[in-house]
């Protein structure tokens, strides 16, 4: 598989490891009255889905930035690639 | 003056020069190197700053600049690598922390790397066995981090007939068995 | 001396013998013939005995879609089994072996299955040998398995090399006929990057086979220029023998490029082949068609093969099966075979043509409207029976028969992706399916385009399109003329007559009565016809079944053949070895190795080492007359806790923490406090995945306000750090922190025993104060040593001695161990390895990753209070979680046994003193254990119910599998010096 990363082009696979579904992003606010029942699902409840699916890569063997992924899993298609630093930041992610 | 005495990675007292065809596989252990990352908000002072001190701009992504005998090239958002000569820069670390002030985080790399040149005819014979970069293809200057035979490596372009291939340096033997392997697969 | 079924022409090179051996019997063929062409020119057609029934055969194609001719190539290490002999090609001094046949190919006892066939369809496993049940395991199994399998291992180490290797293009060409040369030369005049791959160690394709004009021309002119001007193009990459083996994702495509398979050994330091990964832009599949043959009683007679096949034989390799050969067609293209065999000087006995209106010939006799309905001949056909179009019979005598059912374009690769290719009635054939990988185009025979002049045009004009896609504006280079035959052809799949086999899958001794078979059991899928006939599940992949069998099925489900489909197509798409997909990573370059920088001096030591991961680190350092290591670790141990000892321990991941929020990043991903960790301070760290349990456990130092350096374990190194960027980049976006790793970057020793310090203080340059007031314990700093070398100093201690860990720029990593051991002298400093740094922390009760094993909690390790609950961290709040804090809650105590002569085993479960074992009555278990040389006794550590508060119990260890039970007493797992007061001396 190809991803095209935002800086570097197209790399293969290979060069990265996947770490999961994109909502890891959405890490729960630890004094939230639900904060156990929020951190549950953060963590254990998933989608499985058969198509568009956004997660999250690891450019380990390239230059360390992590990327989200916004893949066909049935067609396996790649149709947009950011940066996850940037998702993260744009989803309300700071300190 | 301290009384210690460095070893080359590959454990020689020697730097290993292997010649395969027209091609030549140098270890190069004289080089310092210092990582370079810019702290937040700082990638503009950053790069002023290093402009003004080492009278060159910092690279692009992909890319290395340099000036004389020191070159800096992209690892990274915002991160760098800085090679100079060791001989006058064993503290290139420390030097670069003063000049760049608390524009970025800095530290000394020297030992973690193994630099092996590869120059001559046939280079991108060598690199097709070993790793995906399409060095054919890559500029004068052009650098990335890749894997190359299993380990992590920067390959950086000199000329199309001078690469310098950076790898972990408790890795030397694997890398250096795995490019004179591929030269001796490839070429004659 | 020529071969007797010699002729004349051909591409081999008559003045060059060649001595090869089949079945140890020797024969001569010629350069650039196949094992196979030769064999027949040799006028040997029983070439293997098949699979399940032992039945005779010889080969049936003279491509890589062979089913038949599969022999074991070589002898020795380079043994290889399974090789088929049509695409062997032919070298001095090769040996080749038939397989599956005891104990010669002219007799085979196991051919004794043919008798019983009637028991050994579709399905027998299930059926013939369910009874008793017992014997299925100790009888019937084993005999099968026995019985079973092609081929066998030499069972030596393969002495070749295999590479990797890794190409750029914008546009593969897949197939080197007349599509995909000028497919290849169209755009390789336009300057675009080309592959040109072709499994084929000549170029050419089908061409290599027909007596076609091209420009009035034989065709091998065009092809000389044509390769002649594409090897000059420094943009157009030529290779044969390279099967492209897969399409995969985005334009990438698997090829093994066989670089010595021809030759009796590689050259030296070359590989014998290489497997490729190829990135493209554009690809074009020029793999042209495969024949099919028409199933009928006994049509699997050694001399029985594709038409076409017998005229590649006659055309290329000037060999032909017999002398006198008949044909069975349903088209025109049968007819061909027969007038290029009567031009050879072969003897045409007649063509049976299935079709009423079959073309008359005047050099043969044709009978039109006709079935072959059963053949005789077992090691070699001899004669044909014939239904003529009026019904009666007749015999027609031949020692080799022409098949042709027609032609299959070949799909394979443009269905590698889950493709369906698309059913044309017009040429009763699949083609490549539209939605295919994209960026794959077809052209040629593939498409369906069967015509020489089609198949140019087609490929020109397929590069001139795919290049478009690039924009690249390619023209359609000059072809040359060629003929233009349409197709003629009646689909005719199988002679119905007949109570006999009609075989289908020849490779596995498929046949049409299995095929009605698994329709009459309600088999209705093509996929489960398939599974349970095997059809189409040899190494052929069924090439020349697969479509006899699902026309078969359509017949018999009344529905049309595109409805019943074909099954899904996979890779590789021929045989791939495991070498070629091992590559170079084998024994011992497996992994690349990492060295520690004492390794050298280690090794002069003669040092034992052990594999960590990929790291090489010192185990123990036996001296002379020690035969046991346990002589070896208990001294080191000894000595170490008397004296002093040095361990290399660089390799623990050192990360480097920089920037004004490095702290409170620390603060977030550990469980326990590092926001106020004053500076020249190092704190133990426990960090928690998001789940709760522990992840790793390290140490942070803070070298300066703004700079920490973080340890981990050797097997998280690579772990800790990838989560940390995820938290960095991910989770906290705006803090100011930056991370590098820097274990590689400093050679680290840790220097531990009551001598410690006296020996440090050699080295360190006397401005900086190591006493224990100006270095108390997890004091942390820059320093000098030896006349100015920068270093860092750690006072931690994993062994529980006085002890600091110092590093140096890793170039200087074997000095400093030689200076330590020169320094280190006088107080009988020792080096030791990981056995004794094992031995030393379970002494203390320091946790590793035995204790850290993916399921255990703080609170499991005894560290539940220093989860701090006055901040956010990763983990801390599912930490919490009930069922993660209950009562009786595993805990990490002691153990030692009640009999000091008694080992502690790590693995055993915890048990009460009395009563059943088994998992109710579980209690935990024993993570660590070693023999204490300081306590003279085995020690242990372990999880243990309610652990806390039951010191003083006396358990049981138990290791049912070896039938071993000790008695041990619970205890406090600070076995030694559990005050600690060596640690802070």
């Amino acid at each position: 598989m190809i991803i095209n990363h935002p800086i570097l082009g197209p790399r293969d696979a290979a060069e990265f490891t996947y770490l999961g579904d994109a909502s890891l992003l959405n890490r729960p606010d630890w004094q939230a009255k639900d904060a156990a029942e929020q951190f549950y699902e953060y963590l254990y409840l998933r989608d499985n889905v058969a198509g568009v699916h956004r997660e999250l890569w690891y450019h380990e063997q390239g230059d360390r930035s992590w990327l989200l992924v916004t893949r066909n899993t049935l067609t396996h298609e790649i149709s947009k690639v950011e940066l996850a630093s940037d998702v993260a930041r744009a989803g309300g992610n700071s300190k | 003056m301290h009384s210690l005495i460095a070893t080359t990675a590959l454990g020689g007292s020697e730097a290993q020069v292997d010649t395969i065809a027209g091609l030549t596989i140098t270890e190069c252990p004289d080089w310092a190197i210092a990582s370079v990352a810019a702290r937040h908000n700082c990638e503009k002072p950053l790069a002023a700053a290093f402009k003004k001190a080492m009278g060159f701009g910092l690279p692009k992504p992909m890319q290395s600049t340099g000036k004389g005998d020191i070159t800096a090239f992209w690892t990274g958002p915002d991160q760098y690598f800085i090679e100079a000569p060791i001989a006058d820069n064993e503290l290139l670390a420390d030097t670069l922390a003063t000049a760049l002030k608390q524009t970025a985080s800095i530290t000394d790399q020297t030992g973690g790397w193994v630099r092996f040149d590869v120059a001559g005819s046939g280079c991108s014979n060598v690199f097709e066995r070993l790793c995906i970069l399409d060095t054919r293809t890559m500029d004068d200057g052009a650098v990335s981090r890749t894997s190359l035979e299993h380990s992590g490596c920067f390959i950086l372009c000199r000329k199309s007939d001078h690469f310098s291939v950076y790898g972990p340096r408790s890795t030397a033997g694997s890398i250096h068995h795995a490019l004179v392997t591929a030269a001796k697969s490839a070429l004659g | 001396m020529t071969q007797p079924n010699r002729l004349q022409g051909g591409l081999i090179d008559h003045s060059k013998s060649l001595n090869f051996t089949f079945d140890g019997k020797s024969y001569q063929g010629c350069a650039g013939d196949t094992l196979a062409s030769a064999l027949l020119a040799n006028d040997v057609r029983l070439m293997g005995r098949s699979f399940k029934y032992h039945r005779p055969r010889g080969p049936l194609t003279a491509g890589s879609e062979e089913p038949n001719a599969i022999v074991e190539l070589r002898t020795g290490p380079r043994l290889e089994p399974n090789t088929r002999a049509t695409t062997a090609e032919l070298f001095d001094g090769l040996v080749a072996k038939s397989q599956n046949r005891w104990p010669s190919l002219q007799f085979d006892a196991m051919a004794i299955n043919d008798r019983f066939s009637n028991f050994l369809t579709a399905g027998f496993y299930y059926k013939t040998f369910m009874w008793p049940a017992a014997f299925w395991e100790k009888v019937y199994e084993p005999i099968i398995r026995k019985a079973a399998g092609l081929g066998s291992l030499s069972m030596q180490d393969d002495p070749d090399a295999y590479d990797k290797g890794f190409l750029h293009c914008d546009l593969l060409v897949i197939g080197a006929g007349p599509a995909g040369l000028a497919a290849a030369l169209t755009a390789g005049r336009a300057g675009a990057n080309v592959i040109l791959a072709d499994e084929d160690y000549t170029i050419g394709g089908r061409l290599n086979s027909e007596t076609f004009t091209l420009d009035d021309a034989p065709a091998a002119d065009w092809i000389a220029t044509t390769l002649a001007e594409l090897n000059s193009l420094s943009n157009v990459r030529v290779m044969p023998r390279t099967t492209v083996i897969g399409a995969f994702d985005h334009g990438i495509y698997g090829a093994v490029e066989r670089v010595s398979d021809h030759l009796a050994t590689p050259a030296p330091d070359k590989p014998r082949q290489i497997m490729w990964r190829i990135y493209t832009k554009r690809s074009i599949l020029c793999a042209g068609a495969i024949e099919r043959p028409i199933a009928f009683e006994n049509n699997d007679r050694p001399g029985i093969m594709l038409a076409g096949a017998i005229r590649s034989y006659a055309n290329r390799w000037a060999a032909t099966p017999a002398q006198n050969i008949a044909i069975f067609t349903n088209n025109d293209d049968g007819h061909h075979t027969a007038s290029d065999l009567l031009a050879k000087g072969v003897n045409v006995s007649a063509i049976i043509d299935t079709r009423a209106d079959a073309p008359n010939s005047s050099e043969v006799e044709v009978l039109a409207g006709a079935q072959v309905t059963d053949t005789l001949g077992r090691l070699g056909v001899k004669q044909l029976t014939v239904q003529l179009a009026d019904g009666s019979k007749r015999h027609v005598q031949c020692e080799a028969l022409g098949v042709s059912g027609g032609w299959n374009p070949n799909v394979h690769i443009s269905s590698h992706q889950r493709g369906r290719p698309e059913w044309r009635a017009d040429i009763a054939a699949f083609v490549p399916d539209k939605n295919g990988p994209p960026g794959l185009s077809s052209a040629g025979a593939a498409s369906g385009i069967f015509s020489t002049a089609g198949a140019l045009e087609s490929g020109a004009k397929s590069a001139v399109a795919a290049l478009k896609d690039l924009g690249i504006n390619a023209k359609v280079a000059k072809l040359p003329r060629a003929e233009d035959a349409p197709v003629n052809l009646q689909p005719f799949w199988h002679v119905k007559s007949g109570k006999g086999r009609a075989w289908l899958d020849q490779q596995n001794d498929v046949t049409v009565k299995d095929v009605k078979l698994a329709h009459q059991e309600n088999f209705r899928s093509v996929e489960h016809l398939k599974r349970y006939t095997t059809l189409g599940m040899a190494t052929d992949q069924g090439k020349t079944s697969n479509m006899g069998g699902l026309a078969i099925m359509a017949e018999l489900a009344g529905k049309s053949i595109p409805e019943v489909g074909t099954t899904i197509f996979r890779p590789p798409y021929t045989p791939v070895s495991m070498g070629a997909l091992g590559g170079r990573a084998v024994g011992k370059h497996f992994h690349p190795t990492r060295e520690t920088p004492s390794h050298n001096w280690a090794v002069e030591q003669g040092a034992i080492f052990v594999e960590v991961g990929n790291w090489l680190r010192a185990q123990w350092y036996p001296q002379k007359g020690e035969t046991h290591w346990r002589q070896s670790v208990d001294r080191e141990v000894i000595a170490t806790r008397k004296s002093v000892g040095i361990c290399d321990v660089t390799t623990l991941g050192k990360i480097d923490v920089q920037g004004t929020d490095a702290a409170t990043f620390l603060n977030k991903i550990y469980c326990n406090g590092f926001a106020k960790l004053a500076v020249g301070k190092t704190r133990y760290g426990l960090m928690l995945r998001e789940d709760g349990i522990v992840m790793d456990d390290g140490t942070a130092a803070r070298l300066a306000e703004d700079n920490f350096v973080v340890t981990t374990t050797t097997a998280n190194a690579v772990g800790v750090y990838r989560h940390m960027e995820f938290c960095r980049q991910c989770l906290w976006p705006d803090l100011d922190v930056q991370l590098i790793s820097t274990t590689e970057a400093w050679a680290q020793y840790a220097v531990a025993g009551p001598n410690a310090r006296k020996l440090l203080q050699k080295i360190v340059d006397p401005e900086f104060d190591i006493t224990n007031e100006g270095f108390p314990f997890m004091g942390c700093g820059n320093i000098t040593i030896c006349g100015g070398l920068p270093a860092r100093l750690f006072r931690i201690s994993f062994s529980g001695e006085l002890a600091f860990e110092i590093a140096v720029p890793t170039r200087y990593g074997d000095a400093l161990m030689r200076k330590l051991m020169d320094a280190g002298k006088e107080f009988d400093a020792t080096p030791y390895g990981t056995e004794a740094l094992g031995v030393m922390r379970i002494e203390k009760g320091h946790a590793t990753g035995n204790e850290l094993n993916g399921t255990t909690t703080a609170l499991n390790l005894g560290m539940g209070r220093m989860i701090s609950k006055k901040k956010d961290s990763i983990g801390s709040l599912l930490s919490e979680r009930a069922g993660l804090n209950e009562d009786d809650a595993l805990m990490q105590v002691g153990l030692r046994p009640v009999d000091p002569s008694e080992p502690v085993v790590a693995g055993s479960h915890l048990i009460a003193k009395t009563g059943p074992v088994n998992a109710k009555t579980d209690q935990g278990y024993i993570t660590s254990a070693a023999y204490s040389p300081i306590l003279e006794t085995s020690i242990g550590l372990g999880y243990l119910k309610d652990g806390g508060n039951r010191k003083g119990e006396i358990i049981r260890a138990v290791n049912p599998l070896q039938n071993q039970e000790v008695l041990l007493e619970v205890v406090s797992m600070h076995f030694f010096d559990p005050e600690g007061e060596r640690l802070r001396a």
